[in-house]
């Protein structure tokens, strides 16, 4: 297994010393660990694990659990595709599967650049404009299926 | 404690407030179909839906394993609504189940078999995709099948109850969970004892010991010398195997059993728990003289040796350098009992017959030989000395009681015995330290001061006008503190006994199975009381021995005037001590 560097070890414990006195801090260390770190691999889950004397299995369960967290770095653009009743029955799976075909990549699964992750959501609150897709916060409202490349294409064109 | 009225199926009882339905109804005499062994909250999370009962009072049909009784409350549990539901909840549960059951090795202690069969659960009510399934047969001691899992989260609470190690938990999410090691790894690559206390709660055949019976059918093939060798708690648990009482000690008739298996020799690892005593008690007194590190800690319990590598690898110099008494066996039959007998060593094939999954690891360290001969080449549990007496058609109730081979190697005291539950070998090291340092033998003989089963016991002494203060912990939880304690330098104690499981080896990982529902004949209390039960077996053959110090065993005496010199002397330290690693890594 990897071993985390120096810098990586005093992030994450930082982080653990914000909620450490907290009643139940895991939620906390664990949506902070995702936000400032951007994944929340075994290595960072030990040292949770010693910080709060959870076994790792059972923190290794809840990073599993909700698919916020994610075991593996994340692109650097993150494309949500909303898979919430509205969106869904307005033909998201259709966008998602074209995302998925272009990107050469399943859902939840990162490009090998590093510049895309394509997130599977559940409602994100916004259907009044389904099919809705978030790309880092960046809402694209009633997406349809022409319209997934020309979005791509724009954020591969800003790294150009 | 109040008492309160309730009617089962129409009839009146009065029961202790505060009991679950399914405990009220198992003391009025109504076995509830359920998963749940009643194990005092491993598992009693009302989720499996298999206890299902209509009560007054209660919304829609109750899980009776959570649901408390109260005052006036009438309880059916043969209604067709209740027995539908549990028929119901139970095929459910087989719909992601791998039905392999006639070669699953689990067959005959299968609770979900067994409520297949009580709720009538009928054959292919739900067809569809199943969870993937992992198989991890990579650790010499477990085998994990997620396809024969049930989700109930025995084992994930026993390893956290018992050890705080937290091994095993919950992955994923809805049809996709599964319970493993971090990350689906083998135990193999996580820092798991080994000790096996998830299999002895695990209601299926998902959690198991490898077994090895295999291995002797080869030695017999390639035409070995095929020593036996038994720890001393299968012999307070191998009865139950043949549906005996549990605490029925059989001493004899195992050993009845195993000659008829056809072993050539059939020995007690009592002898060498002797051994064990003569070389830790002057490994102790020669580190108390020479200011060496204390506290020492005892080496017997490979679970436990585990835990110290894994977690406190910096405090290992604390550890006996003994080896644990069957691998000592195992390197005394292969050096001085060939040699008196001509044997080449590589001609002989040890096996010894364990209450513990672990030391099926252990005996694969490559520490464990001298001069290239394995000190164990097999280790087989008292679940599986069970099936291999079963498989050759011995009727083991009708057995004679027989001896141990007497040979060389083959006596041992009553100090021995007791290292099968937790205290026995600080009973047994204090018998011999108080003849040591005091120049006679202990009066009263027995030490009840380190008997019991609380997590952590103390005492003190002083012998010969040296203080010793000893504590003894079992399960690792307990084990904790006192390390926590010597890791800061600030740990009272001269001499400690860890044993990895709680009660020590009676309660071993690889000892029979207790499942109240499997057990009609026991007490409805068995899980509070079996340990002791157990305990009871052994503390009775040591009073029956007439040797109980291990210093006045006459063969291993004999040993150190013929071939080891001394304890502790080269050749002993050859043949009988280890070492320990310091960085073992956690997660591979």
């Amino acid at each position: 297994m990897a071993k985390l560097n120096e810098a990586a070890v005093k992030q994450i414990n930082a982080i653990v010393d914000r909620h450490i006195n907290d009643k139940t801090p895991l939620m906390m260390i664990l949506s902070d660990i995702q936000k400032e770190y951007g994944y929340i691999p075994l290595e960072v889950q030990e040292i949770v694990s010693e910080r709060t004397g959870l076994p790792v299995a059972e923190i290794y369960g809840v990073v599993t659990f909700y698919s916020f967290f994610s075991l593996k770095p994340k692109g650097k653009y993150i494309i949500g595709c909303c898979l919430g009743t509205a969106c869904y029955v307005k033909g998201a799976q259709q966008i998602i599967d074209k995302f998925s075909e272009l990107l050469a990549i399943k859902p939840g699964e990162t490009t090998e650049d590093g510049l895309f992750t394509i997130d599977a959501l559940r409602c994100i609150g916004a259907c009044g404009i389904a099919p809705a897709v978030t790309i880092n916060g960046t809402v694209y409202p009633k997406m349809s299926v022409d319209q997934v490349s020309k979005v791509i294409d724009s954020y591969r064109a800003k790294e150009a | 404690m109040a008492l309160i009225n309730i009617k089962i199926e129409g009839q009146p009882y009065q029961v202790e407030e505060g009991l679950t339905i399914l405990e009220a109804a198992r003391r009025c005499g109504y076995n509830i179909p359920s998963l749940c062994t009643y194990n005092h909250g491993e598992c009693s999370l009302g989720s499996c839906r298999v206890c299902l009962v209509e009560a007054t009072g209660a919304r829609g049909l109750v899980a009776s394993c959570v649901y408390p009784v109260n005052e006036g409350m009438e309880i059916t549990i043969s209604s067709p609504k209740a027995v539908e539901a549990r028929r119901f909840s139970v095929e459910l549960l087989l719909s992601n189940h791998n039905q392999n059951c006639q070669q699953c090795s689990k067959n005959g202690n299968c609770e979900l078999l067994l409520v297949a069969r009580q709720t009538g659960a009928r054959e292919g009510v739900f067809q569809g995709a199943k969870t993937p399934v992992t198989v991890d047969e990579i650790s010499p001691s477990i085998i994990r099948d997620t396809s024969k899992c049930i989700l109930c989260g025995r084992c994930v609470a026993r390893c956290q109850n018992a050890h705080g190690t937290g091994i095993l938990g919950f992955e994923n999410r809805g049809f996709a969970t599964i319970v493993g090691p971090a990350g689906n790894r083998s135990f193999s690559d996580s820092p798991c004892l080994l000790c096996g206390q998830c299999v002895s709660v695990c209601p299926t055949g998902a959690l198991m010991e490898k077994s090895e019976i295999t291995k002797i059918d080869e030695a017999k093939k390639a035409g070995k010398f095929i020593v036996v060798q038994t720890a001393p708690a299968v012999r307070a648990s191998l009865g139950e195997e043949f549906g005996m009482k549990i605490g029925t000690p059989v001493t004899g008739k195992m050993c009845a059993a195993l000659r008829r298996l056809g072993f050539d020799r059939v020995y007690d690892t009592n002898f060498a728990a002797d051994l064990t005593i003569m070389e830790e008690a002057n490994e102790l007194l020669a580190r108390v003289k020479s200011n060496g590190v204390l506290p020492m800690i005892t080496s017997c319990s490979p679970g436990w040796i585990n835990y110290c590598e894994y977690y406190y690898g910096d405090q290992v110099d604390h550890l006996s350098s003994c080896k644990s008494p069957h691998e000592m066996e195992g390197a005394i039959i292969k050096s001085y009992f060939a040699e008196k007998n001509g044997i080449d060593p590589k001609n002989i094939f040890v096996v010894s017959i364990m209450p513990c999954t672990a030391k099926k690891f252990e005996k694969e360290r490559p520490e464990m030989e001298v001069d290239g001969n394995r000190d164990v080449d097999c280790v087989l549990t008292t679940r599986e000395l069970g099936d291999l007496i079963k498989r050759s058609g011995i009727d083991f109730a009708k057995l004679p009681d027989e001896d141990f081979d007497q040979d060389l190697v083959g006596t041992y005291t009553g100090a021995g015995v007791i290292f099968g539950v937790t205290g026995g070998v600080m009973e047994a090291a204090l018998r011999t330290a108080y003849y040591v340092l005091e120049g006679k033998e202990y009066g009263p003989i027995e030490f009840h001061q380190v008997r019991g089963f609380d997590g952590i016991k103390e005492a003190s002494f002083t012998l010969g006008g040296v203080d010793i203060k000893v504590a003894i912990a079992h399960g690792m939880k307990n084990a904790k503190p006192i390390m926590d304690d010597i890791r800061a330098g600030k740990s009272p104690y001269t001499f400690i006994e860890v044993m990895c499981c709680p009660g020590g080896c009676i309660n071993g990982g690889g000892q029979s199975f207790v499942r109240p529902n499997l057990l009609p004949n026991e007490d409805v209390d068995i899980l509070d009381t079996y340990k002791q039960l157990r305990a009871n077996a052994l503390y009775s053959e040591d009073e029956r021995n007439t040797l109980r110090q291990s210093h006045n065993n006459p063969q291993v005496q004999q040993l150190y005037k013929e071939y080891l010199g001394e304890p502790n002397s080269h050749k002993a330290h050859e043949l009988l001590h280890t070492h320990y690693q310091r960085d073992r890594v956690r997660f591979k």
